[in-house]
Protein backbone atom coordinates (compact mmCIF):
# COMPACT_ATOMS: atom_id res chain seq x y z
CA UNK A 1 0.00 0.00 0.00
CA UNK A 2 2.80 2.94 0.81
CA UNK A 3 4.85 1.56 -1.83
CA UNK A 4 1.62 2.14 -4.54
CA UNK A 5 1.28 5.56 -2.63
CA UNK A 6 5.09 6.28 -3.15
CA UNK A 7 4.52 5.28 -6.68
CA UNK A 8 1.07 7.86 -7.07
CA UNK A 9 2.73 10.38 -5.51
CA UNK A 10 6.01 10.17 -7.58
CA UNK A 11 3.41 10.14 -10.21
CA UNK A 12 1.82 13.46 -9.30
CA UNK A 13 4.99 14.74 -9.91
CA UNK A 14 4.95 14.03 -13.55
CA UNK A 15 1.48 15.79 -14.22
CA UNK A 16 2.02 14.93 -18.16
CA UNK A 17 1.97 11.20 -17.40
CA UNK A 18 -0.91 11.34 -15.11
CA UNK A 19 -2.75 12.98 -17.74
CA UNK A 20 -1.93 10.68 -20.35
CA UNK A 21 -2.71 7.83 -17.78
CA UNK A 22 -6.23 9.47 -16.91
CA UNK A 23 -7.03 9.90 -20.81
CA UNK A 24 -5.78 6.95 -22.16
CA UNK A 25 -8.76 4.19 -21.69
CA UNK A 26 -11.49 6.62 -22.06
CA UNK A 27 -10.06 7.95 -25.23
CA UNK A 28 -9.20 4.51 -26.64
CA UNK A 29 -11.87 3.11 -25.95
CA UNK A 30 -13.77 6.25 -27.86
CA UNK A 31 -11.34 5.24 -30.63
CA UNK A 32 -11.53 1.79 -31.19
CA UNK A 33 -15.37 1.57 -30.66
CA UNK A 34 -16.68 4.93 -31.81
CA UNK A 35 -13.90 6.34 -34.35
CA UNK A 36 -13.06 3.40 -36.36
CA UNK A 37 -16.46 1.93 -36.75
CA UNK A 38 -17.42 5.43 -38.15
CA UNK A 39 -14.22 4.97 -40.76
CA UNK A 40 -15.41 1.19 -41.35
CA UNK A 41 -18.82 2.61 -42.42
CA UNK A 42 -16.85 5.17 -44.58
CA UNK A 43 -14.90 2.38 -46.53
CA UNK A 44 -18.17 -0.28 -46.96
CA UNK A 45 -19.88 2.64 -48.60
CA UNK A 46 -17.24 2.42 -50.91
CA UNK A 47 -17.41 -1.24 -51.68
CA UNK A 48 -19.28 -3.65 -53.71
CA UNK A 49 -22.01 -5.47 -52.66
CA UNK A 50 -21.34 -9.26 -52.50
CA UNK A 51 -23.27 -12.15 -53.48
CA UNK A 52 -24.69 -13.21 -50.19
CA UNK A 53 -25.31 -9.42 -49.01
CA UNK A 54 -21.74 -9.61 -47.69
CA UNK A 55 -18.71 -7.17 -49.24
CA UNK A 56 -16.53 -7.60 -51.85
CA UNK A 57 -13.18 -5.40 -52.23
CA UNK A 58 -12.69 -1.97 -54.90
CA UNK A 59 -13.46 1.28 -54.53
CA UNK A 60 -16.52 2.55 -56.27
CA UNK A 61 -19.00 5.43 -56.10
CA UNK A 62 -22.27 3.55 -57.49
CA UNK A 63 -23.68 3.64 -54.07
CA UNK A 64 -23.62 7.66 -53.55
CA UNK A 65 -24.33 7.55 -57.55
CA UNK A 66 -27.12 5.35 -56.88
CA UNK A 67 -28.57 7.86 -53.79
CA UNK A 68 -28.94 10.58 -57.00
CA UNK A 69 -31.72 8.25 -57.63
CA UNK A 70 -35.27 10.27 -57.53
CA UNK A 71 -36.41 7.31 -54.87
CA UNK A 72 -34.14 7.92 -52.58
CA UNK A 73 -33.77 11.71 -53.08
CA UNK A 74 -37.72 11.94 -52.33
CA UNK A 75 -36.75 9.75 -48.85
CA UNK A 76 -33.91 12.87 -48.40
CA UNK A 77 -36.15 15.13 -49.11
CA UNK A 78 -38.99 14.26 -46.84
CA UNK A 79 -36.29 13.84 -44.05
CA UNK A 80 -35.05 17.63 -44.22
CA UNK A 81 -39.13 18.83 -44.68
CA UNK A 82 -40.08 16.49 -41.68
CA UNK A 83 -37.10 17.67 -39.37
CA UNK A 84 -37.73 21.35 -40.54
CA UNK A 85 -41.51 21.54 -39.96
CA UNK A 86 -40.54 19.51 -36.06
CA UNK A 87 -38.23 22.30 -35.63
CA UNK A 88 -40.80 24.94 -36.58
CA UNK A 89 -43.43 23.56 -34.41
CA UNK A 90 -41.71 22.93 -31.57
CA UNK A 91 -40.52 26.34 -31.68
CA UNK A 92 -44.27 27.23 -32.23
CA UNK A 93 -45.11 25.37 -28.92
CA UNK A 94 -42.03 25.62 -27.27
CA UNK A 95 -41.20 29.22 -26.78
CA UNK A 96 -44.73 29.69 -25.01
CA UNK A 97 -44.19 27.52 -22.82
CA UNK A 98 -40.35 28.66 -21.78
CA UNK A 99 -41.62 32.28 -21.33
CA UNK A 100 -44.50 30.83 -18.95
CA UNK A 101 -42.13 29.00 -17.25
CA UNK A 102 -39.60 31.41 -16.74
CA UNK A 103 -42.37 33.82 -15.06
CA UNK A 104 -43.93 31.19 -13.29
CA UNK A 105 -42.63 32.34 -9.74
CA UNK A 106 -42.61 29.31 -6.93
CA UNK A 107 -44.76 27.00 -10.10
CA UNK A 108 -41.28 26.83 -11.74
CA UNK A 109 -39.22 24.07 -10.79
CA UNK A 110 -42.39 21.85 -11.06
CA UNK A 111 -42.82 22.69 -13.88
CA UNK A 112 -39.50 22.45 -15.29
CA UNK A 113 -39.55 19.15 -13.88
CA UNK A 114 -42.81 18.13 -16.03
CA UNK A 115 -40.66 19.41 -18.62
CA UNK A 116 -37.62 17.48 -17.99
CA UNK A 117 -39.35 13.73 -17.30
CA UNK A 118 -40.43 12.96 -20.95
CA UNK A 119 -37.04 13.50 -21.90
CA UNK A 120 -36.04 10.55 -19.50
CA UNK A 121 -38.99 8.39 -20.62
CA UNK A 122 -38.05 5.80 -22.75
CA UNK A 123 -38.23 7.26 -26.54
CA UNK A 124 -39.82 3.40 -26.99
CA UNK A 125 -42.21 3.43 -25.13
CA UNK A 126 -43.50 6.88 -25.90
CA UNK A 127 -43.65 6.26 -29.34
CA UNK A 128 -45.43 3.00 -28.36
CA UNK A 129 -47.66 5.40 -26.42
CA UNK A 130 -48.32 7.54 -29.67
CA UNK A 131 -49.63 4.21 -31.13
CA UNK A 132 -51.91 3.19 -28.74
CA UNK A 133 -53.60 7.26 -29.27
CA UNK A 134 -53.36 6.97 -32.60
CA UNK A 135 -54.55 3.62 -34.47
CA UNK A 136 -57.88 3.02 -35.51
CA UNK A 137 -59.09 1.72 -32.59
CA UNK A 138 -56.93 3.75 -30.21
CA UNK A 139 -58.15 6.20 -27.71
CA UNK A 140 -58.19 9.36 -29.65
CA UNK A 141 -60.54 7.45 -31.96
CA UNK A 142 -62.38 5.35 -29.46
CA UNK A 143 -63.24 8.92 -27.53
CA UNK A 144 -64.66 10.60 -30.28
CA UNK A 145 -66.66 7.39 -31.58
CA UNK A 146 -67.95 7.75 -27.98
CA UNK A 147 -68.68 11.65 -27.79
CA UNK A 148 -70.47 10.94 -31.24
CA UNK A 149 -68.44 13.23 -32.99
CA UNK A 150 -67.59 10.72 -35.64
CA UNK A 151 -68.82 6.99 -36.89
CA UNK A 152 -65.42 5.78 -38.76
CA UNK A 153 -62.54 6.31 -37.18
CA UNK A 154 -60.58 8.77 -38.63
CA UNK A 155 -57.12 7.37 -40.26
CA UNK A 156 -54.51 8.78 -37.95
CA UNK A 157 -51.89 6.31 -38.13
CA UNK A 158 -49.16 5.80 -40.90
CA UNK A 159 -49.55 9.93 -42.24
CA UNK A 160 -46.93 12.16 -42.37
CA UNK A 161 -48.98 13.91 -39.61
CA UNK A 162 -48.64 10.67 -37.33
CA UNK A 163 -44.70 11.49 -37.61
CA UNK A 164 -44.58 14.85 -37.16
CA UNK A 165 -46.95 14.47 -33.96
CA UNK A 166 -44.40 12.09 -33.24
CA UNK A 167 -41.27 13.84 -33.63
CA UNK A 168 -42.68 16.87 -31.89
CA UNK A 169 -43.71 15.05 -29.30
CA UNK A 170 -40.46 13.35 -29.08
CA UNK A 171 -38.27 16.67 -28.74
CA UNK A 172 -40.40 19.50 -27.97
CA UNK A 173 -38.65 19.22 -24.52
CA UNK A 174 -35.01 19.87 -25.49
CA UNK A 175 -36.07 23.06 -27.45
CA UNK A 176 -38.43 24.51 -23.98
CA UNK A 177 -35.31 24.39 -22.19
CA UNK A 178 -32.59 26.58 -23.48
CA UNK A 179 -35.45 28.88 -24.27
CA UNK A 180 -36.04 28.92 -20.55
CA UNK A 181 -32.39 29.21 -20.06
CA UNK A 182 -32.49 32.30 -22.03
CA UNK A 183 -35.15 33.90 -21.05
CA UNK A 184 -33.89 33.33 -17.11
CA UNK A 185 -30.92 35.35 -17.84
CA UNK A 186 -33.00 38.45 -19.37
CA UNK A 187 -32.48 41.30 -17.22
CA UNK A 188 -35.59 42.47 -16.37
CA UNK A 189 -34.04 46.00 -16.33
CA UNK A 190 -34.21 46.32 -20.05
CA UNK A 191 -38.16 46.22 -20.02
CA UNK A 192 -38.45 48.23 -17.79
CA UNK A 193 -36.32 50.41 -18.85
CA UNK A 194 -38.23 50.28 -22.43
CA UNK A 195 -41.83 50.51 -20.30
CA UNK A 196 -40.63 53.73 -18.95
CA UNK A 197 -39.67 54.91 -22.42
CA UNK A 198 -42.94 54.30 -23.87
CA UNK A 199 -42.75 50.96 -25.08
CA UNK A 200 -46.31 49.23 -25.66
CA UNK A 201 -46.25 45.16 -24.56
CA UNK A 202 -45.86 43.82 -27.81
CA UNK A 203 -43.33 46.05 -28.55
CA UNK A 204 -41.66 44.76 -25.84
CA UNK A 205 -41.81 41.68 -26.87
CA UNK A 206 -40.74 41.60 -30.25
CA UNK A 207 -37.86 44.05 -30.06
CA UNK A 208 -36.48 43.15 -26.91
CA UNK A 209 -37.26 40.02 -25.01
CA UNK A 210 -37.06 37.45 -28.40
CA UNK A 211 -34.25 38.68 -29.68
CA UNK A 212 -32.19 38.78 -26.72
CA UNK A 213 -33.68 34.78 -26.17
CA UNK A 214 -32.45 34.36 -29.79
CA UNK A 215 -29.68 32.50 -28.48
CA UNK A 216 -31.79 30.13 -26.58
CA UNK A 217 -34.20 30.04 -29.73
CA UNK A 218 -30.47 29.02 -32.48
CA UNK A 219 -29.76 26.17 -29.66
CA UNK A 220 -32.71 24.20 -28.93
CA UNK A 221 -33.22 24.60 -32.87
CA UNK A 222 -30.48 22.53 -33.42
CA UNK A 223 -31.22 20.23 -30.52
CA UNK A 224 -34.20 19.70 -32.20
CA UNK A 225 -33.12 19.32 -35.81
CA UNK A 226 -30.47 17.16 -35.65
CA UNK A 227 -32.31 13.82 -33.81
CA UNK A 228 -35.09 14.81 -36.34
CA UNK A 229 -32.82 14.23 -39.34
CA UNK A 230 -31.27 10.60 -37.61
CA UNK A 231 -34.77 9.99 -36.20
CA UNK A 232 -35.45 6.12 -36.88
CA UNK A 233 -38.10 5.04 -34.41
CA UNK A 234 -40.25 7.54 -35.09
CA UNK A 235 -40.99 7.11 -39.38
CA UNK A 236 -40.96 3.02 -38.88
CA UNK A 237 -43.12 2.81 -36.33
CA UNK A 238 -46.12 5.78 -36.30
CA UNK A 239 -44.95 6.04 -40.48
CA UNK A 240 -44.85 2.41 -41.29
CA UNK A 241 -43.30 1.77 -45.40
CA UNK A 242 -44.67 4.98 -46.69
CA UNK A 243 -42.88 7.55 -44.39
CA UNK A 244 -39.69 6.49 -45.02
CA UNK A 245 -36.84 8.92 -43.61
CA UNK A 246 -32.94 8.31 -44.17
CA UNK A 247 -32.88 6.97 -40.26
CA UNK A 248 -35.32 3.97 -41.73
CA UNK A 249 -33.70 3.65 -45.06
CA UNK A 250 -30.21 3.18 -43.38
CA UNK A 251 -32.20 0.70 -41.15
CA UNK A 252 -33.76 -1.44 -44.16
CA UNK A 253 -30.54 -1.85 -45.98
CA UNK A 254 -29.16 -3.42 -42.80
CA UNK A 255 -32.46 -5.21 -42.47
CA UNK A 256 -34.19 -6.62 -44.91
CA UNK A 257 -32.80 -5.16 -48.19
CA UNK A 258 -29.64 -6.54 -46.29
CA UNK A 259 -27.36 -4.02 -48.54
CA UNK A 260 -24.36 -3.21 -46.20
CA UNK A 261 -22.64 -0.85 -48.81
CA UNK A 262 -25.77 0.97 -50.23
CA UNK A 263 -26.88 1.53 -46.56
CA UNK A 264 -23.27 2.74 -44.66
CA UNK A 265 -23.45 5.16 -48.15
CA UNK A 266 -26.77 6.44 -46.55
CA UNK A 267 -25.22 7.09 -43.81
CA UNK A 268 -22.89 9.16 -44.80
CA UNK A 269 -25.09 11.31 -45.85
CA UNK A 270 -27.14 11.44 -43.31
CA UNK A 271 -24.00 12.94 -41.51
CA UNK A 272 -23.16 15.12 -44.29
CA UNK A 273 -26.48 16.50 -43.64
CA UNK A 274 -26.03 16.60 -39.99
CA UNK A 275 -22.52 18.49 -40.29
CA UNK A 276 -24.21 21.18 -43.08
CA UNK A 277 -26.82 21.94 -39.49
CA UNK A 278 -23.85 21.95 -37.05
CA UNK A 279 -21.87 24.39 -39.23
CA UNK A 280 -24.69 26.49 -39.95
CA UNK A 281 -25.46 26.63 -36.17
CA UNK A 282 -22.00 27.14 -35.17
CA UNK A 283 -22.48 30.35 -37.34
CA UNK A 284 -25.12 31.68 -36.15
CA UNK A 285 -24.23 31.49 -32.31
CA UNK A 286 -21.12 33.78 -33.25
CA UNK A 287 -23.66 36.38 -34.58
CA UNK A 288 -25.60 35.95 -31.54
CA UNK A 289 -26.79 39.44 -29.77
CA UNK A 290 -26.19 37.94 -26.47
CA UNK A 291 -22.04 38.53 -27.07
CA UNK A 292 -23.04 42.53 -28.11
CA UNK A 293 -25.72 43.49 -25.15
CA UNK A 294 -23.91 41.11 -22.63
CA UNK B 1 -41.72 41.59 -12.71
CA UNK B 2 -44.57 39.81 -11.31
CA UNK B 3 -46.55 41.02 -14.39
CA UNK B 4 -49.68 38.43 -15.02
CA UNK B 5 -49.30 36.20 -18.08
CA UNK B 6 -51.39 36.34 -21.23
CA UNK B 7 -54.25 34.17 -20.53
CA UNK B 8 -54.48 32.24 -24.04
CA UNK B 9 -50.57 31.99 -23.71
CA UNK B 10 -51.20 30.18 -20.45
CA UNK B 11 -53.70 28.12 -21.75
CA UNK B 12 -51.83 26.87 -25.04
CA UNK B 13 -48.81 26.26 -22.53
CA UNK B 14 -51.28 23.92 -20.39
CA UNK B 15 -52.36 22.56 -23.67
CA UNK B 16 -48.53 21.61 -24.03
CA UNK B 17 -48.25 20.04 -21.14
CA UNK B 18 -50.77 17.88 -21.75
CA UNK B 19 -49.87 16.84 -25.35
CA UNK B 20 -46.31 15.76 -23.62
CA UNK B 21 -47.69 13.50 -20.61
CA UNK B 22 -50.98 12.74 -21.66
CA UNK B 23 -49.82 9.69 -24.22
CA UNK B 24 -48.00 8.07 -21.51
CA UNK B 25 -50.14 8.50 -19.00
CA UNK B 26 -53.04 6.75 -21.02
CA UNK B 27 -50.64 4.07 -21.81
CA UNK B 28 -49.69 3.26 -17.88
CA UNK B 29 -53.59 3.66 -17.05
CA UNK B 30 -54.39 1.02 -20.03
CA UNK B 31 -51.94 -1.38 -18.33
CA UNK B 32 -54.69 -1.93 -15.38
CA UNK B 33 -57.37 -2.28 -17.74
CA UNK B 34 -59.41 -6.05 -17.30
CA UNK B 35 -60.06 -5.89 -21.34
CA UNK B 36 -57.66 -7.19 -23.33
CA UNK B 37 -58.73 -6.08 -26.28
CA UNK B 38 -61.10 -2.73 -26.03
CA UNK B 39 -59.33 0.86 -24.99
CA UNK B 40 -62.76 1.00 -23.39
CA UNK B 41 -62.49 1.01 -19.38
CA UNK B 42 -63.89 -2.60 -18.04
CA UNK B 43 -62.34 -2.21 -14.05
CA UNK B 44 -59.33 -2.47 -12.34
CA UNK B 45 -56.86 -5.41 -13.15
CA UNK B 46 -53.45 -6.29 -12.17
CA UNK B 47 -53.84 -9.14 -14.45
CA UNK B 48 -51.16 -8.06 -17.18
CA UNK B 49 -48.88 -7.62 -14.09
CA UNK B 50 -48.94 -10.96 -13.12
CA UNK B 51 -49.20 -12.29 -16.49
CA UNK B 52 -45.37 -10.45 -16.57
CA UNK B 53 -44.00 -12.79 -14.66
CA UNK B 54 -44.96 -16.17 -16.23
CA UNK B 55 -42.91 -14.58 -19.66
CA UNK B 56 -40.01 -16.20 -19.59
CA UNK B 57 -39.15 -14.04 -22.12
CA UNK B 58 -39.52 -10.79 -20.80
CA UNK B 59 -37.55 -11.93 -17.80
CA UNK B 60 -35.14 -12.96 -19.31
CA UNK B 61 -35.21 -9.51 -20.96
CA UNK B 62 -34.97 -7.94 -18.06
CA UNK B 63 -31.95 -9.99 -16.84
CA UNK B 64 -29.81 -9.40 -19.95
CA UNK B 65 -30.86 -5.38 -19.40
CA UNK B 66 -30.02 -4.77 -15.47
CA UNK B 67 -26.39 -7.04 -16.63
CA UNK B 68 -25.79 -4.62 -19.71
CA UNK B 69 -26.66 -1.39 -17.43
CA UNK B 70 -24.90 -2.16 -14.39
CA UNK B 71 -21.34 -3.64 -16.27
CA UNK B 72 -21.68 -0.34 -19.00
CA UNK B 73 -22.49 2.35 -15.93
CA UNK B 74 -19.61 0.99 -13.96
CA UNK B 75 -16.91 0.70 -16.53
CA UNK B 76 -18.11 4.60 -18.31
CA UNK B 77 -18.14 5.92 -15.04
CA UNK B 78 -15.21 5.58 -14.13
CA UNK B 79 -13.57 6.03 -18.21
CA UNK B 80 -15.78 9.22 -17.95
CA UNK B 81 -14.75 10.82 -14.43
CA UNK B 82 -11.13 9.95 -15.87
CA UNK B 83 -11.59 11.87 -18.99
CA UNK B 84 -13.22 14.91 -16.82
CA UNK B 85 -9.96 15.15 -14.60
CA UNK B 86 -7.71 14.96 -17.41
CA UNK B 87 -9.56 17.68 -18.96
CA UNK B 88 -10.52 20.07 -16.13
CA UNK B 89 -6.96 19.49 -14.39
CA UNK B 90 -4.33 19.30 -16.98
CA UNK B 91 -3.33 21.39 -19.70
CA UNK B 92 -1.62 19.18 -22.55
CA UNK B 93 -1.82 20.02 -25.81
CA UNK B 94 -4.69 18.91 -28.13
CA UNK B 95 -7.05 19.45 -25.36
CA UNK B 96 -9.53 21.34 -27.22
CA UNK B 97 -9.28 19.16 -30.28
CA UNK B 98 -10.14 16.22 -27.96
CA UNK B 99 -13.05 18.06 -26.01
CA UNK B 100 -14.72 18.99 -29.77
CA UNK B 101 -14.42 14.57 -30.09
CA UNK B 102 -15.43 14.00 -27.07
CA UNK B 103 -19.24 15.85 -28.25
CA UNK B 104 -19.01 14.10 -31.40
CA UNK B 105 -20.43 11.03 -30.03
CA UNK B 106 -23.21 13.12 -28.19
CA UNK B 107 -24.46 14.61 -31.83
CA UNK B 108 -23.79 11.62 -33.94
CA UNK B 109 -27.29 10.00 -34.81
CA UNK B 110 -27.77 6.67 -32.78
CA UNK B 111 -28.60 4.58 -36.27
CA UNK B 112 -25.19 5.64 -37.82
CA UNK B 113 -23.35 4.30 -33.86
CA UNK B 114 -25.33 1.51 -34.01
CA UNK B 115 -24.87 0.34 -37.88
CA UNK B 116 -20.92 1.25 -37.34
CA UNK B 117 -20.52 -1.16 -34.41
CA UNK B 118 -22.60 -3.61 -36.34
CA UNK B 119 -19.99 -3.35 -39.44
CA UNK B 120 -16.71 -3.09 -37.07
CA UNK B 121 -18.21 -6.81 -35.06
CA UNK B 122 -18.80 -7.97 -38.57
CA UNK B 123 -15.64 -7.06 -39.98
CA UNK B 124 -13.93 -8.69 -37.05
CA UNK B 125 -15.47 -11.64 -37.08
CA UNK B 126 -17.38 -11.18 -33.64
CA UNK B 127 -20.46 -12.72 -32.46
CA UNK B 128 -23.21 -9.97 -31.56
CA UNK B 129 -24.52 -10.98 -27.73
CA UNK B 130 -24.04 -9.16 -24.09
CA UNK B 131 -20.57 -8.20 -24.55
CA UNK B 132 -20.98 -6.42 -27.98
CA UNK B 133 -24.11 -4.68 -26.39
CA UNK B 134 -22.14 -3.22 -23.27
CA UNK B 135 -19.33 -2.44 -25.61
CA UNK B 136 -21.34 -0.21 -27.49
CA UNK B 137 -23.42 1.35 -24.06
CA UNK B 138 -19.92 2.17 -22.59
CA UNK B 139 -19.04 3.87 -26.29
CA UNK B 140 -21.93 6.44 -25.68
CA UNK B 141 -21.95 6.83 -22.37
CA UNK B 142 -18.46 7.90 -21.83
CA UNK B 143 -19.03 11.24 -23.34
CA UNK B 144 -22.54 11.87 -21.18
CA UNK B 145 -20.43 11.01 -18.17
CA UNK B 146 -17.26 12.92 -18.92
CA UNK B 147 -19.69 15.89 -19.54
CA UNK B 148 -21.60 15.72 -16.73
CA UNK B 149 -18.11 15.21 -14.01
CA UNK B 150 -16.51 17.69 -15.93
CA UNK B 151 -19.72 20.46 -15.18
CA UNK B 152 -19.48 19.78 -11.90
CA UNK B 153 -15.46 19.98 -11.67
CA UNK B 154 -15.71 23.65 -12.87
CA UNK B 155 -17.98 24.33 -10.15
CA UNK B 156 -15.61 23.21 -7.33
CA UNK B 157 -14.12 25.54 -5.05
CA UNK B 158 -10.07 24.89 -6.07
CA UNK B 159 -9.34 26.73 -2.75
CA UNK B 160 -10.37 23.49 -0.33
CA UNK B 161 -7.57 21.49 -2.06
CA UNK B 162 -5.31 24.43 -2.00
CA UNK B 163 -5.93 24.50 1.84
CA UNK B 164 -5.33 20.28 2.06
CA UNK B 165 -2.02 21.14 0.57
CA UNK B 166 -1.00 23.75 2.18
CA UNK B 167 -1.66 21.63 5.87
CA UNK B 168 0.60 19.15 4.54
CA UNK B 169 -1.96 16.54 2.72
CA UNK B 170 0.41 15.29 -0.21
CA UNK B 171 -1.33 15.05 -3.88
CA UNK B 172 -3.01 11.44 -3.21
CA UNK B 173 -4.42 12.14 0.37
CA UNK B 174 -6.21 15.35 -0.63
CA UNK B 175 -7.60 13.83 -4.26
CA UNK B 176 -8.46 10.82 -1.49
CA UNK B 177 -10.08 12.87 0.90
CA UNK B 178 -11.12 16.17 -0.34
CA UNK B 179 -11.76 16.23 -4.31
CA UNK B 180 -13.18 12.44 -4.31
CA UNK B 181 -16.04 13.69 -1.92
CA UNK B 182 -16.57 16.72 -3.20
CA UNK B 183 -16.54 15.30 -6.69
CA UNK B 184 -19.14 12.36 -5.60
CA UNK B 185 -22.06 13.36 -6.31
CA UNK B 186 -21.18 14.68 -9.86
CA UNK B 187 -19.58 10.92 -10.43
CA UNK B 188 -23.01 9.80 -9.13
CA UNK B 189 -25.38 11.91 -11.37
CA UNK B 190 -22.87 10.94 -14.35
CA UNK B 191 -23.71 7.30 -13.57
CA UNK B 192 -27.25 7.26 -12.96
CA UNK B 193 -27.38 9.01 -16.33
CA UNK B 194 -25.39 6.18 -18.01
CA UNK B 195 -27.54 3.43 -16.44
CA UNK B 196 -30.52 5.24 -17.71
CA UNK B 197 -29.46 5.67 -21.09
CA UNK B 198 -28.24 1.95 -21.29
CA UNK B 199 -31.56 0.51 -20.13
CA UNK B 200 -33.49 2.90 -22.57
CA UNK B 201 -31.39 2.49 -25.35
CA UNK B 202 -33.58 0.68 -28.19
CA UNK B 203 -31.69 1.89 -31.76
CA UNK B 204 -28.17 1.06 -30.72
CA UNK B 205 -28.82 -1.97 -28.95
CA UNK B 206 -30.99 -2.88 -31.56
CA UNK B 207 -28.18 -3.40 -34.22
CA UNK B 208 -25.35 -4.91 -31.51
CA UNK B 209 -27.86 -7.58 -29.93
CA UNK B 210 -27.94 -10.87 -30.81
CA UNK B 211 -30.41 -13.64 -30.46
CA UNK B 212 -30.02 -14.93 -27.23
CA UNK B 213 -28.95 -11.66 -26.04
CA UNK B 214 -32.00 -9.61 -26.42
CA UNK B 215 -32.97 -6.18 -24.02
CA UNK B 216 -36.25 -4.83 -22.87
CA UNK B 217 -36.78 -1.93 -25.63
CA UNK B 218 -35.70 -4.56 -28.35
CA UNK B 219 -38.10 -7.34 -27.24
CA UNK B 220 -40.80 -4.08 -26.62
CA UNK B 221 -40.19 -3.01 -29.86
CA UNK B 222 -40.85 -6.43 -31.80
CA UNK B 223 -43.77 -6.91 -29.19
CA UNK B 224 -45.34 -3.57 -30.53
CA UNK B 225 -44.50 -4.19 -33.96
CA UNK B 226 -46.43 -7.49 -34.09
CA UNK B 227 -49.33 -6.58 -31.75
CA UNK B 228 -51.13 -4.75 -29.61
CA UNK B 229 -51.83 -6.14 -25.88
CA UNK B 230 -51.78 -5.25 -22.67
CA UNK B 231 -48.81 -7.02 -21.29
CA UNK B 232 -46.89 -4.40 -23.59
CA UNK B 233 -48.91 -1.62 -21.51
CA UNK B 234 -47.56 -3.58 -18.47
CA UNK B 235 -43.91 -3.72 -19.36
CA UNK B 236 -43.48 -0.08 -20.54
CA UNK B 237 -45.11 1.19 -17.54
CA UNK B 238 -42.37 -0.62 -15.45
CA UNK B 239 -39.96 0.50 -17.95
CA UNK B 240 -41.20 4.68 -17.07
CA UNK B 241 -41.07 4.40 -13.87
CA UNK B 242 -37.72 2.39 -13.68
CA UNK B 243 -36.07 5.19 -15.50
CA UNK B 244 -37.86 7.92 -13.96
CA UNK B 245 -36.65 7.50 -10.00
CA UNK B 246 -32.61 7.35 -10.84
CA UNK B 247 -33.32 10.83 -13.07
CA UNK B 248 -35.30 12.08 -10.16
CA UNK B 249 -32.46 11.72 -8.10
CA UNK B 250 -30.37 12.39 -11.31
CA UNK B 251 -31.85 16.05 -10.99
CA UNK B 252 -31.32 16.26 -7.33
CA UNK B 253 -28.04 15.67 -7.40
CA UNK B 254 -27.13 18.43 -10.72
CA UNK B 255 -28.96 21.18 -9.50
CA UNK B 256 -26.16 23.48 -8.77
CA UNK B 257 -26.77 25.88 -5.49
CA UNK B 258 -26.02 29.12 -7.39
CA UNK B 259 -26.69 32.37 -5.61
CA UNK B 260 -29.76 34.28 -6.96
CA UNK B 261 -28.28 36.95 -9.12
CA UNK B 262 -30.06 40.10 -8.23
CA UNK B 263 -31.33 42.54 -10.62
CA UNK B 264 -27.96 44.93 -10.63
Amino acid sequence: MTAARRLLAGLNRQPRLVAAALLAPGTLWLLVFFFVPIAVVLAYSFMTRGVYGGVTRGFTLEHYRRFMDPLYLTVLRRTVVLATSCTVACLVAGYPVAYVIARAGRWKNLLLFLVVVPLWTSFLVRTYAMIFLLRDTGFINSVLVALGLIREPLVLLYTPGAVLAGLVYGYLPLMVLPIYVSLEKLDPTLLEAAEVLGARPAARFWRITLPLSAPGVVAGAMLVFIPALGAFLTPDLLGGAKQMMIGTLVQNQFGAARNWPFGSASSFILMAVVLVAVLGYLRLRERSPMEVVG
Amino acid sequence: MTRRLPRPVVAFTALCFVFLHLPVLVLAVFSFNHSRYSVRWTGFSLEWYRLLLERQDILAALRVSLTVGTVSTLVSTVLGTMVALALARHRFRGRTLLEGLLYLPIVTPEIVVGISLLLLFATLRIGLGIPTIVVAHIAFSVSFVAVVVRARLEGMDRTLEEAALTLGANEVETFRRVTLPLLLPGIVAGALLAFTMSIDDFVITFFVSGPGSTTLPVLIYSMARRTIEPTINAVSTILVVATTVPIYFFDRLTRVRQPREGAA
